[in-house]
């Protein structure tokens, strides 16, 4: 539970941090709240020869809007994103979330960034993100460039990162007013990641869904983005059948391990036992 | 005697002596972090140590190059085998009568299994050298199964001792075998069961756990090659046994080992055996002369250090058509892991499994066991409790719920018909244990009155009349528990430890202005013994307990103790307290006499001093002939007031108790809710009920994350699983249910102040307590038997493997 030797370097502006990732190469770990990264490196399954943390750059912080959309600076704490009172009037599923991550000393330390970054199927961040369809500012020697959520996960801890490139913010178009969300997760206890979990963001219109996302989290070596289900849902009233339909579509591209959490068959049926209360719940909470 | 002059019952309040609620003493510097643990200790030019372990749980060694390691810089030394050979420091004994080996020789027989010893400047220079040690190894087949271990084609894993078919408890008769222990009368339970109009049969497996202190196990080594003193720092439940085998196994004379336990972090028994570590410590320190520390990390201590369990019990019952239990037969298959390293008494190889028959009137009973080796870590320590008492009060408790489902009859109905009565008492075993005391029928009464058991009968039929209704989702489960245990080991007749009786002991000395420092053989891990055992010398000498100082853990002040496991602290060392306590009360009586010129038996003992009969008056307080003893000659009297007592106590202790729980199973999650869990504990006399409502707080909670998910797998190809926090169950606040506890109070007859031991009833109760709570949420299903852990999962694979799922989706 000690890791190797590394370099540690604090720029002071994202333009200082974007060279030093670049000169430093695939040696070099951008270091956020470090409640991944460290563990990791603990473990020795991480073994960066340099760190570069990104504490001291004051523009990688901050919630604002810009147009339709809220943008959220990679080194906002998870902690922050639960005390801000724009964010639970505008996007509420993101306190709900960040709420069930970890506990409050984790939530102090631990990033929005490095939740969404870290490329780990068992973290909650990412599969909201999907549902809200964010869109990632990343930034890289080469200059700027967005990615969108749904396309940043390739594999457990592949992201579609380039060597030298890092996350600068995270932007969120502003669901439209009477929308219903909801984050349900499904854990062993307290600061366990997610036996399996669901977002859901949707909206109604004269009584049925007219819009609708789903993602997963944990069932799979990324997270999930339930296609179909939502399709299936989309123009329904949300009956019965229906959901009993998408939620048999979600659990079919799940692909959990069987681990301590409980066996691939269990944690698929729980993936789909948390999207019927996701849905409930956001369902209840739309307009419309 | 004026106004001011206090009452006795003021006199009394003021000692804060027994039956007093007063706090923990010792909170006062662990609440403000300024707890002196081993990692505390930092000692001039210390080097610190660190494994090199095997990735591989069945293997020999093919190769082993430390030379990349040794020549990183701050690297001091790697010790190997090979370097502890020459010293026969290889293998060490086990408590058990086994060895155990210290570094790998030629194979490992674990993953995780220590290899070599690498001391370095600093904790990180080690971790780093351990990466430059090359081993290459040649793959043995693995033996996880401990039912497959007697096969004749199984892989043989002790090579060091194959030929050695007589082992420390008799004939081996495989080489994976340890042991065959069988006690009661084998054909008289024969013919009970032959004729026995019912009999049921069920095999529970307790599943291996692990104590998982919040410390983990450390010592730091320091060798004085001048002086040839060696002092050594560690996490010892029982530093004197500790000293003794150092000096066997090094050769040291055992005045010249200090060894000093100072604050732990919890034991749980995790801390009473020897391990790798504290033996490499050592020789590091001998071999470089300085001070060496080793501190375990989480995942060696959940995945080496002594783990708990890991029983296979088939337990039968034999019964009347109306309840009366006629016999017990129970054979037990035990996974010892690759050495073993249990910590038992040294005649007890199943501990003390034999208090298997309960708190029940059972004629006869035969109890076999089968000790095996297999590839995992080695242990078998009692995990919050006496020597296998734990799994003894699982197979019972369990076996008696099979049995009430089989006779369609209540299971509490059916303990009550069975219990052992008051009058029966002291009562002889078909296992052969005395009991002490007990009053289980009237213990029985009122928990059964207090939870309003028969109502909440009326509510589950109710439930599963809905459930099966499909109108909820939910199942209900009523878990009942009686236990009695067996602590406070023991009678020296039955109980030694390499040889050397369990007595424990009490060394007191009054100071002239008459406060006291008074130590124990006995070492607290956070049970309070600074605040109890002063209380006990309060109430003994009238000194307040603020006036007295406990001390434990240096053996070169202590008198000589085996320690704290087994709840035997008070039943062992708080009786010696007692003890010498009576001894100085004796002197004192005398020198009390002498100052009010009176014969000693015109005196009476009045809360804190002597007073002569008829004339309370005239009396001396403690405090004044403390003085005495000090200041004046008193004919026929050595000065000072000291005393000491070693304690055999004549019979063990036997606590008892009875549990409840209400659990909520949603079966589609299998998410489970502890509704109401309420402990009734009859520990004897009851000398802190603050005290003793912590430890069962601690207890209860223990033995609900043991039986509710806390487990140390292995998977077939012998890799532990999930020995980390991440996935070994440590409830938080959150998860822990509400405790509504009780007591009785029916003390010991033998112990002079009538108190049993309490730390672990309530963990030997709650385990079977959470499981037949589970047991009889399903049992209406028609299932006999779930085994532990019962994490949610698990509960949702029983309800798929029941139908429950399918028919609720007919049902939609
Ligand atoms: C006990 C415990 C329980 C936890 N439980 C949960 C849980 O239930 N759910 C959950 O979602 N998480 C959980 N976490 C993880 C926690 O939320 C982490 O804080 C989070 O995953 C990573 O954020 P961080 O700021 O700590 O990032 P770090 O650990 O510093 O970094 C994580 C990874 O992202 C990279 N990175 C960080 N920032 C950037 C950036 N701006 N650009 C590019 N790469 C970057 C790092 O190089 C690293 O590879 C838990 C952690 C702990 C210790």
């Amino acid at each position: 539970m000690i890791p190797g030797r590394f370099e540690y370097h604090r720029p002071k502006s994202l333009p200082e941090a974007v060279a030093l990732l670049a000169k430093l190469g695939e040696d070099a770990r951008p270091l956020a709240g470090g409640h991944s990264l460290i563990p990791m490196m603990k473990l020795r399954m991480a073994t960066p020869e340099h760190l570069v943390d990104l504490a001291g750059i004051a523009d990688l912080k901050g919630i604002r809007h810009e147009g339709g959309r809220i943008v959220i600076g990679a080194m906002t704490t998870q902690a922050e994103l639960i005390a801000s009172a724009d964010l639970s009037a505008a996007l509420p599923i993101l306190k709900e979330t960040a709420l069930l991550i970890a506990d409050p000393q984790v939530r102090y330390v631990g990033t929005l960034g490095g939740n969404v970054a870290n490329g780990d199927p068992g973290n909650d961040m990412p599969a909201v993100m999907m549902a809200l369809d964010a869109t990632y500012q990343l930034a890289g020697e080469k200059g700027a460039r967005e990615v969108a959520a749904r396309e940043f996960y390739q594999g457990a801890y592949f992201t579609a990162l380039e060597p030298g490139e890092m996350l600068a913010a995270i932007s969120i178009p502003v669901p439209p007013a009477g929308h219903g969300a909801a984050y349900e997760k499904l854990k062993r206890k307290i600061g366990d990641y997610a036996t399996a979990a669901a977002a859901v963001v949707l909206t109604k219109a004269d009584g049925r869904i007219a819009t609708c996302a789903i993602a997963l989290t944990n069932v799979g070596d990324t997270p999930l983005l339930a296609e179909e289900a939502a399709h299936i849902l989309t123009g329904t009233s949300a009956d019965a059948a229906s959901l009993a339909r998408a939620i048999a579509a979600a659990e079919a591209i799940t692909e959990p391990a069987t681990d301590g959490r409980g066996t691939a068959a269990y944690r698929t049926k729980m993936a789909g036992i948390m999207l019927e209360r996701a849905l409930a719940r956001a369902l209840a909470r739309a307009a419309g | 005697m004026n106004d001011q002059t206090p009452t006795k019952a003021e006199r009394e309040a003021r000692l804060q002596g027994m039956g007093c609620k007063r706090k923990r003493v010792e909170d006062i510097r662990f609440t403000q972090g300024r707890g002196n643990y081993v990692d505390d200790i930092k000692l001039p030019g210390m080097l610190f140590g660190d494994f090199y372990r095997s990735p591989y749980p069945h293997a020999r060694i093919k190769k082993l190059d430390t030379s990349r390691a040794k020549a990183l810089p701050g690297v001091r030394a790697v010790l190997t085998a090979a370097d502890l050979k020459p010293l026969n420091l290889h293998y060490m004994p086990t408590l058990a009568g086994d060895v155990q080996a210290v570094l790998a020789d030629e194979k490992v027989l674990f993953q995780n299994q220590e290899v070599a010893f690498v001391i370095a400047d600093d904790r990180y220079i080690a971790a780093d050298a351990i990466e430059l040690i090359d081993c290459e190894y040649e793959e043995l087949p693995v033996l996880v199964d401990p039912s497959k271990a007697l096969l004749p084609d199984a892989p043989i894993l002790r090579e060091d001792i194959v030929d050695k078919m007589v082992g420390a408890h008799g004939p081996r008769r495989h080489a994976n075998h340890i042991f065959n222990w069988q006690v009661g009368e084998k054909d008289g339970t024969d013919e009970a069961f032959a004729s026995a109009p019912v009999t049921v049969k069920e095999t529970f497996y307790y599943h291996r756990t692990h104590p998982s202190p919040l410390e983990t196990c450390q010592a730091l080594a320091s060798m004085d090659k001048i002086k040839g003193e060696l002092t050594l720092y560690g996490t010892f439940q029982a530093p004197h046994v500790i000293r003794t085998v150092v000096s066997l196994i090094s050769g040291l004379p055992e005045h010249k080992i200090h060894v000093i336990a100072p604050d732990i972090g919890g034991g749980f028994g995790n801390k009473v055996g020897a391990y790798a570590g504290y033996v490499c410590a050592v020789v590091g320190s001998i071999v470089l002369g300085k001070p060496v520390k080793w501190v375990e990390d989480r995942m060696e201590n959940l995945s080496t250090t002594s783990f708990a369990r890991d029983y296979h019990m088939t337990t039968e019952l034999a019964a009347t058509q109306d309840g009366k239990i006629l016999a017990m037969r129970c054979y037990v298959l035990a996974d010892h892991g690759a050495f073993d390293a249990c910590a038992d008494p040294s005649k007890w190889p199943a501990g003390f499994m034999n208090i298997c028959t309960g708190s029940y009137d059972i004629p006869v009973a035969h109890l076999e066991v089968d000790g095996v080796y297999t590839n995992k870590a080695s242990g078998g320590v009692a995990y919050r409790c006496s020597f296998r008492v734990t799994e003894a009060v699982y197979a019972i408790e369990r076996a008696v719920e099979v049995l009430a489902q089989k006779l369609g009859m209540d299971s509490a109905d059916l303990r009550v018909k069975n219990f052992i009565r008051r009058d029966q008492f002291p009562y002889h075993a078909a296992l052969g244990w005395e009991y002490d005391s007990g009053d289980y029928h009237f213990a029985m009464e009122k928990a059964m009155t207090a939870v309003d058991y028969r109502g909440l009968r009326t509510e589950q039929a109710a439930k599963r009349e809905a459930f099966k209704r499909g109108e909820t989702r939910e199942i209900m489960g009523i878990g009942v528990s009686f236990f009695t245990e067996i602590v406070g080991a023991g009678p020296s007749k039955n109980c030694d430890i390499l040889g050397i009786g369990m007595f424990d002991s009490c060394e007191i000395r009054i100071h002239p202005t008459g406060s006291v420092i008074a130590r124990m053989g006995t070492k607290s891990q956070g049970q309070g013994h600074e605040t109890t055992y002063a209380q006990i010398l309060a109430t003994e000498l009238g000194i307040p307990a603020d006036d007295i100082m406990i001390e434990e853990g240096n053996t070169d002040t202590a008198p000589y103790g085996l320690g704290t496991y087994g709840s035997r602290s008070t039943p062992t060392a708080g009786a010696a307290t007692a003890m010498a306590a009576r001894k100085i009360r004796a002197k004192a009586q005398m020198i009390a006499a002498h100052l009010l010129e009176v014969h000693h038996n015109d005196l009476e003992w009045d809360v804190d001093g002597f007073q002569v009969k008829g004339l309370p008056e005239k009396r001396k307080s403690m405090k004044e002939i403390a003085w005495a003893s000090y200041n004046q000659p008193i004919p026929n009297l050595e000065p000072g007031l000291e005393a000491v007592n070693y304690y055999d106590p004549p019979n063990m202790t036997y606590p008892f108790g009875a549990y409840f729980c209400v659990m909520d199973i949603d079966v589609d999650t299998g998410v489970f809710k502890v509704r109401r869990f309420y402990a009734l504990d009859d520990c004897g006399t009851r000398i802190n009920p603050m005290i003793i409502e912590g430890q069962v707080h601690g207890g209860l909670t223990e033995a609900f994350a043991v039986s509710m998910g806390q487990e140390i797998r292995y998977d077939a190809m012998g890799n532990v699983m999930g020995a980390s926090f991440m996935d070994f169950f440590l409830p938080t606040a959150v998860e822990t249910p509400h405790w509504e506890t009780d007591f009785t109070e029916t003390p010991s007859p033998h112990h002079p102040i009538g108190a049993k031991g309490v730390g672990e009833s309530p963990h030997v109760g709650g385990v079977p307590c959470f499981s037949n709570a589970v047991n009889d949420a399903f049992s209406f299903l028609g299932t006999t038997h779930i085994n532990m852990p019962h994490d949610a999962w698990r509960m949702w694979e029983m309800a798929e493997k029941l139908g429950l799922h399918a028919q609720a989706n007919a049902a939609a």
